[in-house]
């Protein structure tokens, strides 16, 4: 094809998109962070094409239990994916592979085309993590927090940084506090800017709402759908918070014991369970219900 | 740029540099932990001090021996607190449930461990040095005067120090806070072994071959042939040092290994008992 993507990128992508029936404009217009992400990409020229993270049958066995029994699913770069599940379905084991914290016992996690963990130096630089399960050291300041880890990541022009993201965050007049005399919004604000602070170009949160009232959370949510936004970053959220899920997420991946038991994005799913909420669909799944439910959808 | 090297083995002086910072914040954030730093030494230095002093006054060898246990009790604070200045920087990581955000960050395990070595040497110095001062005030001891001979036993203690401080947060690392007392009590189980007080010929012959397996031993020897035959046993600083390359090595391929078995059990997700 003279017009393919590979050649004339920009150009191809309309042309492709029409072929499959939409308005050449559409592709500069479209709202998502994957079509703006794959038009950078082409234009960029210089970026790879392998997805942000790809898992291929990952499986991880402790002892006898198995906490991720052979899930596959990839997600490309600049979207925002949902992992939602119940306690033990096994979303902090996938992303702790996804992080190269734990070992897969077969499968692969790669991120940004490399394997984790076995070639995890090559995108640490460009990855983050936020959970409220890991602290920061309480006993520094916040400024001391985000010195420390601007330094382990290189960050250029650190005290600028740090100015900034402290501002954006609302973090200014906390900067000289010891993290561990802050609130919970407080704290969580802190492991944000510390999640933000190499402008990584995969973020992957664990809970990052919970714990927090729903003004603070909501307040959380915007900021993390506005840095995805400006920065096409790719962010792989685990969540209990469906109603979270549902604003921000483009496509939920449903876990439960170990395995992926639906995949798509909030409208469908909500279309095919026949629900009113992802919260329903989460119970329909959780409770056994959801061959049921898609069934009586149907 | 250092930062987006690739290979394992790469160390980034930033990085290192960064966590030192870390630990140094800490200790200027809490003078409760500098005072530790210096009670301890100076309060060992007193007893054996005043003990040596007892018995010089009724022993015509120990009258002769000046400073032994005074050095003996100075020497074995830089093998002791050598470790526990790695080994507690390492657990005010597992402390602070810190360690997930410095493990998904760039830093390499032989960065952490240079980090941690680096802090070691520092604690050291602010929890040793004033003790040796002392020593001189109040005892007429000072431990300077070994010139040459001190900096050989040093390098040696230390050496042997961080191998073990490696090992212990290793431990730590795979098995997690349960078996965080390690820290403070694995070094005594080398004390009667490494003849801090008394010559390795005290021991029956069987121990004393186990007791030669420990680079620490050769330098309590050293510092008694120093103080007691004013003979600096540069023979005995070698063997040690052999010995300590061959432990450290060792220990450093036994801190991998754990780190790669945390990795596989998924003991570095919880951090914590």
């Amino acid at each position: 094809m003279i017009f393919s993507e590979n050649r004339f990128p920009l150009f191809g992508i309309m042309l492709s998109r029409v072929m499959q029936g939409a308005q050449p404009w559409s592709v500069v217009a479209l709202p998502t962070g994957l079509a703006r992400a794959r038009v950078q990409r082409h234009i960029c020229g210089a970026m790879p094409s392998h997805p942000a993270i790809e898992v291929d049958q990952l499986v991880k066995v402790y002892k006898t239990t198995r906490a991720v029994d052979g899930i596959s699913f990839a997600i490309e770069r600049g979207s925002i994916i949902g992992l939602l599940g119940g306690n033990g379905a096994g979303k902090t084991t996938t992303i702790a592979m996804i992080l190269g914290l734990v070992m897969p016992t077969s499968g692969t996690a790669k991120v940004l085309g490399a394997e984790m963990p076995r070639q995890r130096y090559q995108v640490l630089q460009k990855m983050n993590f936020e959970s409220p399960y890991v602290d920061m050291p309480s006993r520094l300041t916040v400024r001391q927090n985000l010195t420390v880890f601007g330094r382990l990541y290189a960050v250029e022009d650190l005290a600028g940084r740090i100015a900034r993201i402290a501002e954006q965050l609302e973090l200014t007049d906390l900067l000289d506090r010891p993290s561990g005399k802050l609130s919970a919004g407080q704290k969580t604000r802190v492991s944000i800017a510390k999640a933000l602070i190499n402008r990584p170009e995969v973020l992957l949160l664990d809970e990052p709402t919970a714990s927090l009232d729903p003004d603070t959370a909501d307040w959380v949510r915007g900021r993390l759908e506005r840095y995805r936004q400006e920065r096409g970053a790719t962010v792989l959220l685990a969540s209990h918070n469906m109603a979270e899920v549902e604003r921000l997420c483009e496509r939920v991946i449903i876990m439960k014991q170990g395995r992926i038991v639906d995949d798509d994005t909030p409208p469908h799913l909500l279309r095919r369970y026949g629900r009113e909420t992802l919260e329903e669909v989460f119970l329909d799944v959780a409770r056994g219900r959801g061959e049921a439910a898609r069934e009586a959808a149907q | 740029m250092s930062a987006h090297t690739s290979s394992p083995a790469a160390l980034a002086p930033h990085r290192i540099a960064a966590m030192v910072l870390r630990y140094v914040y800490l200790l200027r954030s809490s003078w409760p932990r500098i005072l530790e730093l210096i009670y301890w030494p100076a309060v060992q230095l007193f007893v054996w001090g005043f003990l040596q002093y007892y018995i010089t006054q009724n022993s015509g060898f120990f009258a002769r021996a000046g400073g032994m246990f005074i050095g003996a009790v100075l020497l074995w604070d830089i093998l002791f607190r050598g470790q526990l200045g790695f080994s507690v920087s390492f657990l005010e990581e597992m402390w602070a449930r810190n360690l997930g955000n410095l493990m998904i960050s760039p830093l390499r395990p032989l960065e952490f461990v240079c980090a941690l070595m680096i802090m070691s040497l520092i604690r050291l110095t602010i929890g040793v040095v004033p003790v040796t001062l002392l020593a001189i005030a109040f005892f007429g001891f000072n431990i300077y005067g070994f010139g040459i001979a001190l900096a050989a036993f040093f390098v040696n203690l230390i050496l042997t120090s961080w191998a073990v401080g490696i090992v212990v947060s290793g431990v730590v690392l795979r098995h997690g806070m349960g078996a965080e007392s390690l820290a403070w009590t694995v070094m005594f189980v080398l004390m009667p072994l490494a003849c801090v007080y008394y010559p390795v010929t005290i021991l029956p012959d069987w121990l004393q071959s186990v007791a030669w397996a420990l680079p620490p031993t050769y330098v309590f020897e050293g510092m008694r042939a120093l103080i007691i035959d004013k003979v600096f046993r540069a023979d005995l600083m070698l063997q040690a040092l052999a010995l300590n390359a061959l432990y450290f090595t060792a220990a450093v391929a036994v801190f991998l290994q754990l780190l790669k078995s945390a990795r596989r059990s998924g003991s570095l997700l919880q951090s914590g008992e």
